[in-house]
């Protein structure tokens, strides 16, 4: 096997151990974005097309509240800020790519490939096949996410419509958010934009959610600020 | 908005964010604020929508014990903060409520 199929497979064994959390995560989307009233089809080209799990989780909540367009591409932007952080990391190892290559593995650019990446490439340096490296694990993560999400999509149809499954969406939400509340700054952050929510709850368009993150996060950075 | 046009928009930002510094190497760096306020969204925009899910299922606060989704999402809490781990967590709120309702 020559180099650059090794360095593709390495990409694949690095990721791996990321997709078996992943699956479960996209059966469980296929299945709460139908019940959202997205379409069949909806569902799993958002799986595409957005490809960033929780900003999907969101969208599909959205979606179920009824809540105008705008708010939900906002609130999608918002969520994905921090790929930016991601493409400025690892920038550097991509440099000398092609656009056409940059523009491939931006689109697969995700939490999870960049996880199983930026350790190796830390470690390496950066070779003639990095890229390669880049390809297998965002191609396999990718792969994971779509065969997962449809089947959750099937799924979903067999399950009864009166059965409360919208909760799985707040609780889905709860597993995320509970890991990452380490510190006094993040908790801080995390209570206030959940206060402003209930507060703001009836402001039009769904703007409290919005006016909510806003003020935690800056609640967030002031609190940081002072230690 | 049409859903077909929210999604496509929600992707290309996605899309631009992913590529921007990939595109732009070496012509422009992240403000140190905006590296430090990126922390704090996740956490902020997720219990922006976990607590009225749970304290306002009818659309008005609710702190009472007949509504089960904040009894069920304080159970998933304890089960999240224990174990991490997202199909116990799930399967923990789903459980306690539909046995909140069943009982009560």
């Amino acid at each position: 096997m020559d180099q650059k199929k090794r360095s593709f497979w390495a990409g694949v064994r690095a990721e791996f151990p990321l997709l078996i959390g992943v699956f479960p995560f996209g059966l469980i989307y296929g299945t709460l974005a139908l019940k959202s009233g997205l379409s069949p089809v909806a569902a799993q080209m958002m799986s595409s097309i957005v490809f960033a799990g929780s900003s999907q989780f969101i969208a599909a909540q959205l979606i179920h509240d009824v809540a105008p367009g705008i708010v939900i591409v906002l609130t999608i932007a918002i969520i994905n800020l921090r790929h930016m952080l991601y493409s400025a990391s690892i920038a550097p190892y991509f440099k000398d790519l092609s656009p056409r290559w940059k523009g491939l593995l931006a689109y697969l650019l995700t939490d999870e490939a960049y996880a199983a990446t930026i350790i190796h490439f830390e470690q390496e340096g950066l070779t003639s096949t990095s890229h390669l490296f880049f390809l297998g694990a965002g191609f396999s993560l990718w792969f994971t996410w779509q065969i997962s999400s449809a089947l959750g999509i099937l799924l979903g149809t067999a399950i009864p419509a009166n059965w409360p499954l919208d909760f799985a969406l707040p609780l889905t939400f709860i597993a995320m958010v509970m890991p990452v509340l380490t510190d006094q700054p993040i908790i801080a952050s995390a209570f206030s934009a959940g206060l402003v929510a209930l507060l703001a709850y009836n402001l039009p368009f769904k703007l409290g959610l919005i006016l909510a993150a806003l003020v935690g996060i800056s609640i967030g950075m002031l609190l940081e600020r002072r230690k | 908005m049409n859903i077909w046009v929210v999604m496509l928009l929600g992707g290309l930002l996605t899309f631009g964010m992913r590529l921007s510094f990939i595109y732009l190497f070496g012509r422009f760096e992240i403000p140190e604020s905006i590296r430090r306020a990126l922390r704090f969204v996740p956490p902020a925009v997720l219990s922006a929508i976990i607590l009225p899910q749970l304290f306002m299922p009818s659309g008005y606060l609710d702190f009472s014990l007949a509504n089960h989704r904040w009894l069920a999402g304080f159970v998933a809490v304890m089960v999240a903060g224990r174990t991490k781990n997202t199909l116990l967590t799930i399967l923990a709120g789903m459980v306690a409520l539909l046995i909140l309702q069943l009982v009560f």
